[in-house]
């Protein structure tokens, strides 16, 4: 109900100022509680309510927009002279001097001064005060801290069509430069307005790259020489083989002809150990490994097919997605392919046929990453599909060691050059994973997101600390990982080797097992086989076998469903009978 | 030469490379290295100075710089503020 006072005011009132005069006060409405509304209302149950007189507040982040900061330097030039005297002038600035030199004042605090300073310049003399003192002593023991990780730095790709980073490549001797190479690798994705460079970082400066790279077509793959840190060669999009020289500027010294080059994307080029130092091989999805010398790139100087028949056919090759090359073991080399094979490969072979040594069928899907362990040569590490595997050379038929299943794919892995027990991979989920297979198996030890798209490559610094990833979007993250993971544990290499010998020696014994088996079923077989022989003439063509599986089906039907029937009627008799039981209760029931 | 008697003390210790008096303003009034870099020492290390000298007199006014030395991988280089004028020695401690 609405409390309303009425008044009227003449119209020609308005306006006139307002007389205010005291009054009693006047009671309008009373309006006295109703019992009788009580009944429609219930008491609810006491309950305790916190009340505060303060305002509500939540939490946010923020992150500024990205500052772009330059350095430069500044250089002093002189000034500081009083109005009247010209500094260009010797005469001028010599009597200003000396007429400073003559002043009181100045040869006073000259002394003092001089005192001061001599008093520290012999404290020096006498004792280095800055010498490091405890070196020497024996480290502390590592509290055990978690395993971490932190981004340093994202370089993003200045470019407004995003690429993918398809390659990473570390400058040897110190590595302060990162070189990466973009190309979009999506079928018919790549537009003409996608820019065609790649770049080299300088890892301090996010914000622009420190030298641009432009090739012909854009590069899917990138390596910089490990003897000379200015030389890079880089495979491209479209089959060639680019050598860069940084010293001479930013287009390539010199590239292959596209005839004698891949005729499909080069997924990998790696430099190689000769006595020049200007060796490389690359490999390519169109079956072929050529090898190069960068200072002649008009034909490859050698050539090997991936024909696992040994035949050299281009027609059976296998496409090559990755390589792996240990400097230690110049003659030997492995090839990962694109239908989950790795073939294991003989540079000094005599003959092309001899040149492929053995292959192992490793993944569902293309191996995008192989790898030697650096401490353990023979062990190898191959990525591809949803798992990753550490295989050992002498054993070809299983990986010793292999991770289950993820849930995305893996797109790249990498050894840790300093730790032999670690290893790094990256997934389709943006995801980073540090395994640490001495720590544990079944699990990564560290499991990072870097970035909401796939991350496709991945490459680590030789010190083991800094490790760089690339992502679908462009970005180049560079991560620190935290030093229980890059340092050498102690008795690492022999734990390492203990556990590779237990599984290589497991599989070996599998192995030999299964051997075994299939020698037995072998002999069963054939001694069933000659008993069919005996009975049936010639080998059952296809309409018999099926004829024969329609047969067995449908008596097996048969025999399910007599099953069923007997069933039921089981189930019936029962029933009946608990009736008769239920009723015979009732009947005497009531005659009791 | 009065000025030379003055710092000769200094110049004789072991390991100086230079010494450099400069005015309140930044004036390199007498120095032993060349020009160039007696007025870039000068130039920059007075900034440095008056940037040292307010920083400890904004933390406590009471206070205030007598002595700075910048330790640097080559050499070290040692400043003693005054009222007036600072005196810049460029040591290379040999131990």
């Amino acid at each position: 109900m609405e409390i309303v006072h009425v008044y009227s005011k003449l119209r020609s009132e308005f306006g006139r100022q307002c007389l205010f005069s005291d009054r009693p006060a006047e009671l309008l409405l009373d309006l006295p509680p109703d019992p009788s509304l009580t009944l429609s209302f219930i008491q609810k149950n006491h309950r305790d309510q916190a009340v505060q007189a303060c305002w509500e507040t939540s939490e946010h982040q923020l992150n500024t927009e990205r500052f772009e900061t330059g350095s430069c330097g500044i250089n002093h030039m002189e000034g500081g002279w009083p109005k009247d005297i010209n500094p260009a002038e010797m005469e001028q600035t010599i009597r200003f001097r000396k007429k400073v030199e003559k002043d009181e004042s100045y040869i006073n605090s000259v002394l003092q001064l001089g005192s001061v300073m001599e008093h520290c310049i012999r404290q020096n003399n006498a004792v280095d005060i800055y010498q490091e003192c405890f070196e020497d002593e024996e480290e502390v023991e590592e509290i055990q801290e978690p395993p971490s990780a932190k981004t340093v730095n994202v370089f993003r790709d200045p470019n407004e069509i995003k690429r993918t980073v398809t390659s990473l490549s570390w400058q040897p001797d110190g590595g302060r430069k990162l070189a990466v190479a973009y190309s979009s690798l999506e079928f018919q994705k790549s537009s003409k307005d996608m820019s065609l460079d790649s770049y080299i970082w300088d890892i301090e400066n996010p914000n622009r790259p420190e030298m641009m790279l432009k090739p012909a077509s854009p590069l899917v793959c990138l390596d910089y020489n490990p003897k000379d840190s200015h030389t890079l060669v880089g495979g491209s999009y479209n089959g060639q083989i680019v050598f860069w020289d940084i010293r001479k500027g930013n287009q390539p010294v010199e590239f292959s002809s596209l005839e004698h080059s891949h005729r499909d994307p080069v997924y990998k080029i790696i430099w190689l150990q000769s006595k020049t130092g200007t060796d490389a091989f690359s490999a390519s999805t169109d079956g072929q490994v050529l090898w190069w010398d960068v200072r002649k790139l008009a034909e490859p100087t050698e050539r090997l097919v991936l024909d696992p028949s040994r035949e050299g056919n281009l027609d059976q090759a296998l496409g090559a997605i990755s390589l792996e090359f240990e400097p230690t073991m110049p003659t030997k080399f492995m090839v990962g392919t694109e239908q989950g094979l790795v073939i294991s490969c003989n540079r000094k072979a005599k003959t092309p046929a001899e040149k492929i040594v053995c292959t192992y069928d490793s993944h569902h899907g293309p191996i995008y990453a192989l790898q030697r362990n650096p401490f353990f040569p023979k062990n190898f590490l191959t990525v591809g599909d949803w798992t990753a595997r550490i295989w050992s050379e002498d054993i070809k038929e299983s990986s010793i060691m292999w991770t289950k299943y993820q849930m995305s794919y893996l797109t790249d892995a990498c050894w840790s050059p300093v730790r032999p027990s670690v290893f790094f991979t990256v997934k389709m989920d943006g995801v980073l994973d540090v395994w640490d297979i001495l720590f544990k198996q079944s699990d990564p030890t560290l499991s990072l997101k870097v970035c909401d798209k796939s991350l496709y490559s991945l490459s680590v610094q030789d010190n083991g600390c800094l490790v760089a990833c690339g992502s679908q979007l462009g970005e180049a993250t560079l991560l620190e990982i935290c030093s229980g993971l890059s340092t050498l544990q102690k008795n690492e290499k022999s734990l390492l080797a203990a556990m590779f010998e237990r599984e290589s020696k497991r599989e070996k014994i599998l192995e030999a097992r299964q051997r075994e088996v299939r020698l037995k079923e072998r002999s069963r077989s054939e001694q069933s086989r000659e008993e069919e022989v005996g009975r049936e003439e010639g080998e059952e063509d296809p309409k018999h076998l099926i004829a024969r599986a329609e047969s067995d089906f449908y008596s097996l039907v048969e025999a399910e469903v007599k099953r069923r029937e007997k069933k039921d009627e089981v189930m019936k008799e029962k029933d009946i009978c608990e009736e008769k039981d239920v009723k015979d209760e009732e009947q005497r029931g009531t005659s009791e | 030469m009065t000025e030379f008697s003055l710092l000769s003390p200094i110049q004789g210790q072991k390991g100086v490379q230079g010494i450099i008096v400069a005015n309140s303003e930044g004036i390199p009034i007498k120095s032993t290295l060349d020009n160039s870099s007696t007025v870039q020492y000068a130039g920059l290390i007075h900034q440095l100075v008056m940037k040292a000298r307010s920083t400890i007199r904004d933390i406590d006014p009471q206070n205030d710089l007598t002595f700075m030395r910048v330790r640097s991988k080559k050499n070290e280089i040692m400043i003693a503020p005054d009222k007036d004028f600072f005196l810049i020695v460029i040591q290379n401690p040999s131990d």
